[in-house]
């Protein structure tokens, strides 16, 4: 069966085809190695990096998954970075580590724009 | 204050400009409206950026940590943050600044213009309907979500297919609104392909091509809107009118270079930017443009490699170091909208010509030639309005004016 499929490893997004001929994942149309990577992982296990904001109470920090995340449990994810609680976070904070066993981090990838107060 | 290079604007084309123009040892002064550098990347937590330029892939915040440590190490930039820039005196070579330090003037010998682009709005694109609370721009919703933490709305709609729609798109689903649909006026998205996929077919959220708002509903809030298909004039075909119920209505309808600064200068009406040569030159020799002021991008990689070269010039112009010679024009078949840079100094080097197209095309070659002599040719699979292409030559091989066409490879 032959799937079609947008790359979204870059803002090239070159156009697969994704073939599966009895074990094997034949991939084409991609430019490049991380295309074959993207479609035989969309076949098998489909993975994104999230990203979302903590509020803290000095402000709203941008937080990311350091590793892409199975998006099945994105979902549940999204959830436990909304309920984290904290004073204060930094550039580069740990949040949350190996979220959901994983094996990915939630961390802090900007401070506080604003100072902000409720 | 007296500085050999001024930048009006510190976002990722004003920081980059500033890193090349110090490296050159010349005096330079970035001048920031908002509180802190980065511009808009500050707000773009998404990932995505830098794979070009950085090698690596990282969120908008942390390409925009990157560049303010670089600017942190050189010895040559000051930054004025909380600062506007009231006027630009040509003359005299001497910009007005405002900030809680009152009025002042500097002086420049080049001048850097990375002021970036302003969204269109409602009153731009003549939405019809009342105006509750409740419809944003795209770029504003997502400084109110990312920056803030506020949200926008429970039952959004986005009109409008640019990138920072489908972006907001997937940041308010996964915040847990519900993104009934995006409409798109045009037969084509002039968002990346990658942000179609990964932003609005993840999450199961329509695509209406051809499609547009006909009337916004609501008295204090938004509370719906009439929409419906237009035929290939735009006309609203009135028999395809139907309701949507909804409390937000996103507008990414655009981006228009911000020059209200600097109106006397020659206006492209294609890009509303500037005219520039492969300096980053604009028509005034000690004036330099870049980044989204100058064109609308896709990608902030593809804004620093720009600003860098702006910088370099802007200080070998404050240094007396720039070599002059004659210009030869950039000339482009009917497909192509507009060229970066419109025109070329003669001389050694290489050159990176930008464009876009106006409509989608695929395997062709992008063909440059100079006198009915090809001096680059480049394959590509596929282009759309929407992604800008770049083919990149020799100088030293251009004898007159240039032509850039785009032929079909299949017959």
């Amino acid at each position: 069966m032959k799937t079609n499929m947008i790359c979204i490893m870059c803002p090239l997004g070159c156009e697969l085809t994704v073939e599966k001929v009895d074990d094997e994942i034949k991939v084409s149309g991609n430019n490049c190695i991380r295309g074959e990577k993207y479609a035989t992982s969309e076949l098998t296990e489909p993975v994104r990096v999230l990203t979302s904001v903590i509020i803290t109470k000095n402000g709203v920090v941008s937080v990311k998954t350091d590793k892409p995340i199975p998006k099945k449990k994105i979902e549940e994810a999204i959830k436990l970075i909304g309920n984290v609680k904290a004073d204060k976070l930094n550039f580069g904070d740990v949040v949350i580590s190996n979220i959901l066993n994983t094996g990915a981090n939630v961390v802090v990838t900007r401070d506080a724009v604003l100072d902000f107060k409720e | 204050m007296q500085y050999d290079v001024v930048i009006i604007g510190g976002g990722p084309s004003g920081m980059a400009a500033a890193i090349e123009s110090s490296k050159l040892n010349a005096k330079t002064l970035i001048i920031e409206r908002n509180e802190t550098l980065g511009g808009i990347l500050n707000q773009c937590i998404h990932n995505g950026f830098g794979l070009h330029y950085f090698k690596e892939e990282l969120t908008g915040p942390e390409y925009a940590f990157k560049f303010r440590e670089l600017i942190l190490n050189e010895k040559n930039i000051d930054v004025k943050l909380n600062t506007f820039v009231t006027n630009i005196d040509k003359e005299n070579n001497v910009v007005t600044i405002k900030s809680s330090n009152g009025v002042e003037n500097v002086k420049y010998k080049s001048l850097v213009l990375s002021m970036g682009c302003r969204e269109r709005t409602a009153g731009n694109i003549l939405l019809t309907g009342t105006r509750p609370v409740g419809i944003y721009t795209a770029g504003t919703a997502q400084k109110l979500v990312n920056i803030y933490g506020k949200m926008i709305g429970k039952n959004v709609v986005i009109l409008g297919s640019g990138d920072i729609g489908l972006i907001m798109a997937r940041r308010l689903t996964l915040e847990g609104a519900k993104v009934q649909a995006v409409m798109e006026i045009n037969k084509t998205s002039s968002g990346l392909r990658r942000n179609i996929s990964q932003c609005l077919d993840d999450f199961n959220i329509p695509l209406m091509y051809s499609t547009t708002i006909f009337e916004v509903v609501g008295e204090k809030r938004v509370e719906g809107i009439y929409y419906g298909q237009v035929d290939e004039n735009y006309n609203k075909l009135e028999d395809t009118r139907k309701f949507m119920s909804c409390d937000a209505i996103i507008l990414s309808v655009g981006l228009v270079p911000e020059t209200d600064l600097v109106s006397d200068l020659k206006i492209n009406r294609v890009t509303n930017g500037t005219y520039v040569n492969d300096y980053m030159q604009t028509e005034y020799d000690n004036i330099f443009a870049c980044g989204n002021f100058l064109h609308v991008h896709d990608l902030v990689d593809n804004v620093t490699m720009e600003s860098l070269q702006a910088g370099k010039c802007a200080a070998l112009n404050a240094l007396g170091k720039l070599e002059r010679n004659k210009e030869f024009n950039v000339l482009h078949s009917d497909i192509v909208t507009y060229t970066i840079p419109s025109t070329i100094v003669k001389g050694e080097g290489k050159v990176d010509l930008k464009f876009r197209v106006r409509k989608k095309f695929v395997k062709s070659n992008l063909i440059v030639s100079c006198n009915d002599k090809i001096i680059a040719k480049k394959f590509v699979m596929a282009g759309l309005p929407g992604e800008m292409l770049t083919i990149s030559f020799d100088k030293s091989e251009i004898t007159g004016d240039i032509n850039l066409e785009v032929k079909s490879n299949e017959n």
